[in-house]
């Protein structure tokens, strides 16, 4: 289907209906239940998860395929976020338009920057997108004022001319962004028993924009194009050898990824159209990285799991404080009620960033392919069990990286 | 002349912490080929060690002031720190004002450990891993050592003072006026750096440390455990970014992302110096330091809005296309 194996077509179906259930997926408990702090199923979350979710696939482009650690992406996101902002304040609300001109910037941010950078590699390269991204985040903070509104970042005014649109809504506040009408914040609850559903505008707007991201990946991953960028990340010296210019390449793969970025930092301003230099600081380089290893680089699946998992215990964790902790730990006797609290409470709430970086450091150390690594090496031994006659066709699926 | 004078003045202060930090990254680069993204934490860690021993010597006890009341007629306490009961009145308050000096010996036994330990348990497990592997790890580390670091000591910055003898303002020249304190890291920075480098040029083990350096496997043939060296140039690294730590708590209040913020400058900076040389990461550092501070004339900012901001990135983004190997870089050394 599609131009897609099998394998890969069963992959696709199985994003399309995670993305599209979402909203129950994620929103397993009732609402008034206690356990219903976990619930992810409402709309800006979920808004994040695809947004995040393309940005890392975007990552994954470059660092999965030719092994070009990039901690800069994040310029490329805010220049997007910038881009789509200014389309709101200067010609209409409709995200469209917004959204394809913060792809066409940051493609051709990411050419510039890409051009430059990509003349070295290895930890150079590392160091030439963090210089970049750097650059653009102190300009951005201070001289370049005028275009992006500094410190307080850029925000829609009821004076922004909006030459296709209206510079006020009917009411006299600032129009609400847009799909030809469509409002993005417009959202539908469906109770269900105990249960609330929200469908969002919004989510299944950025779904459907991830769900395209995610087959063009496949086909990147699929095609002539995808295998010359694993012969990079391989062996490059070989490549030269065979008479092969790798440059062209790694820049079109570095350009696609920015543009992903530029996507994924449009989503971002259409569904909240404001944007800050901080979404362009390297710390938010860092996290695109950390969401792409966590999940797994180089996979298909795993830079959305691992966007998915970081903005979830982000969201869910630090929200847990230390009475809702004493709640759990409620049945305990007092003394050993306080003793679990202590040891726990450094994790949770502000202290996330701690399970992050510790889970983080886990995963790099002891599975260098992520979670979908993980995964396959559970299923791995699964299988091992059940049949062991069958062992040469699990060292076979073993053998294929994970994808 | 005095305000160019005045600049490079201005440069030096920033340029010794870039120079310190620097020194310990290509350390251990160096020796042990390893890409340390946690080393800004390490420069963290040791501004916290000041803080620690501040907090410490600080530790008080309320006594009853005599014939005083407060305005509920109760007796008036007032917290007397423990120092002051052991050393007597004027030594202990002069200890607790030399506090961040004296943490210097704390930091060097912490930092020594917190390197060995840091190198056995971590870092030894990715020496055959490819760099990424290794900035990734480092990088995760540094975020957890930062968060631990928040979890105790809070998210605000702490104001580690200096000594009242030398927080006042010096006549350098006739008509330029300079921070003593900031004079002091200097001399602290130019004393650590030349001692690293006696060290490693004038004492039997510095000579093995840099024959491994330019070929391990052989001084291993020759039956040296290098590692073991190694290993101890770790810690002499860890060592040299906390020293640089302590003392810049004075300058700059310490807070737990400090290290994130001179991480990526220093990192500029080794590569602008030459990946894997010692005196080209201190030079690069001065020369940056001095860079900035003249970027941040008024004269610069209103010719070039934003210099000063970008100033450092350029010159790394110049060099590094331009002399791929930096300054001093030696020829084979992460020529890619």
């Amino acid at each position: 289907m599609l131009g897609l194996n099998k394998k890969d077509t069963n992959l696709l179906l199985v994003v399309l209906a995670l993305t599209m259930l979402a909203p129950f997926i994620l929103n397993p408990f009732p609402t008034d239940s206690g356990l219903a702090q976990f619930n992810a199923g409402y709309p800006d979350l979920m808004q994040r998860f695809a947004i995040f979710g393309i940005f890392a696939i975007g990552f994954n482009i470059l660092f999965g395929l030719t092994g070009y650690l990039s901690f800069g992406h994040a310029a490329f996101l805010g220049v997007g976020s910038y881009s789509a902002v200014w389309m709101f304040k200067l010609l209409s609300m409709n995200i469209l338009p917004a959204i394809i001109l913060s792809v066409i910037i940051a493609g051709l941010f990411a050419l510039v920057i890409g051009y430059v950078s990509l003349r070295r590699s290895g930890i150079y390269f590392s160091i030439l997108t963090l210089a970049f991204a750097q650059m653009s985040f102190a300009l951005a903070y201070s001289v370049l004022t005028p275009v992006t509104n500094g410190e307080t970042g850029l925000q829609l005014t009821l004076s922004d001319p909006r030459i296709l649109g209206s510079s006020a809504a009917a009411d006299g506040s600032i129009p609400v962004t847009n799909l030809f009408g469509l409002e993005m914040r417009s959202a539908w609850d469906m109770a269900v028993g105990p249960w609330t559903f929200t469908f969002s505008a919004g989510y299944y707007f950025c779904a459907i924009v991830l769900l395209v991201a995610f087959y063009l990946s496949i086909r990147i991953f699929r095609s002539p194009f995808g295998m010359m960028l694993r012969a990079i990340k391989s062996n490059q010296t070989r490549l030269n050898y065979t008479g092969l210019n790798p440059k062209p390449y790694t820049l079109a793969a570095f350009v696609i990824s920015g543009m992903y970025a530029g996507l994924a930092g449009g989503l971002m301003a259409a569904m909240d159209p404001l944007a800050g230099a901080e979404r362009m600081q390297w710390t938010a380089s860092g996290e695109v990285v950390l969401m792409t290893i966590l999940g797994g680089a180089g996979t298909l699946i795993g830079p959305v799991l691992g966007a998915g998992m970081i903005k979830y215990f982000e969201n869910i964790l630090s929200k847990i404080n230390e009475s809702v902790l004493h709640g759990w730990f409620a049945f305990m006797p007092d003394g050993l009620e306080d003793f679990f609290v202590a040891i726990v409470y450094p994790f949770v709430g502000k202290g996330w960033h701690l399970t992050l970086g510790i889970l983080f450091m886990l995963v790099v150390i002891f599975l260098p392919g992520g979670l979908v690594e993980g995964g396959q090496r559970i299923g791995a031994a699964f299988r091992r069990k059940g049949k062991k006659a069958g062992g040469a066709e699990a060292e076979a699926a073993k053998q294929q990286p994970g994808e | 002349m005095d305000a160019i004078l005045l600049q490079i003045l201005n440069g030096l202060d920033k340029g010794s912490a870039y120079a310190l930090i620097a020194l310990g990254l290509t350390l251990i680069f160096g020796t042990l080929g390893v890409v340390n993204f946690a080393h800004g934490a390490l420069f963290m860690i040791g501004a916290f060690c000041a803080v620690t021993l501040q907090r410490l010597l600080s530790l008080s006890h309320q006594v009853e002031v005599p014939g005083q009341v407060d305005f509920l007629g109760n007796p008036l306490m007032a917290d007397v720190p423990y120092v002051t009961d052991w050393f007597g009145e004027a030594t202990g308050n002069a200890i607790i004002d030399w506090s961040v000096p004296l943490a210097i010996l704390l930091t060097i036994p912490v930092m020594l450990l917190v390197g060995y330990v840091m190198e056995r348990g971590l870092i030894k497990h990715f020496y055959k891993r490819p760099h990424a592997d290794q900035i990734l790890v480092t990088f995760g580390l540094a975020i957890v050592l930062q968060e631990i670091v928040k979890y105790y000591y809070g998210a605000n910055p702490i104001q580690t003072p200096a000594p009242e003898a030398l927080s006042g303002v010096a006549q350098v020249l006739p008509g330029v006026v300079y921070p003593i304190w900031r004079i002091v890291y200097f001399c602290f920075a130019a004393l650590i750096i030349s001692g690293v480098f006696a060290f490693l040029q004038f004492t039997t083990f510095g000579m093995v440390v840099r024959a491994g350096m330019a070929d391990r496997e052989t001084v291993g043939l020759l039956g040296i455990d290098i590692d073991k060296r190694f290993t101890f140039m770790f810690g002499l690294a860890a060592a040299v970014a906390g020293l640089a730590g302590v003392m810049y708590g004075p300058i700059n209040a310490p807070n737990y992302h400090m290290g994130m913020d001179f991480l990526v400058l220093s990192f500029v900076v080794v590569v602008v110096g030459g990946m894997g040389s010692l005196p080209g990461a201190v030079l690069a550092g001065f020369l940056l330091g001095i860079l900035e501070s003249f970027a941040s004339t008024t004269w610069a900012t209103t010719t070039l809005p934003g210099i000063n901001q970008i100033i450092i990135y350029l010159v790394a983004i110049i060099i590094l296309l331009t002399r791929p190997r930096g300054l001093m870089g030696r020829k084979g050394v992460m020529e890619d």
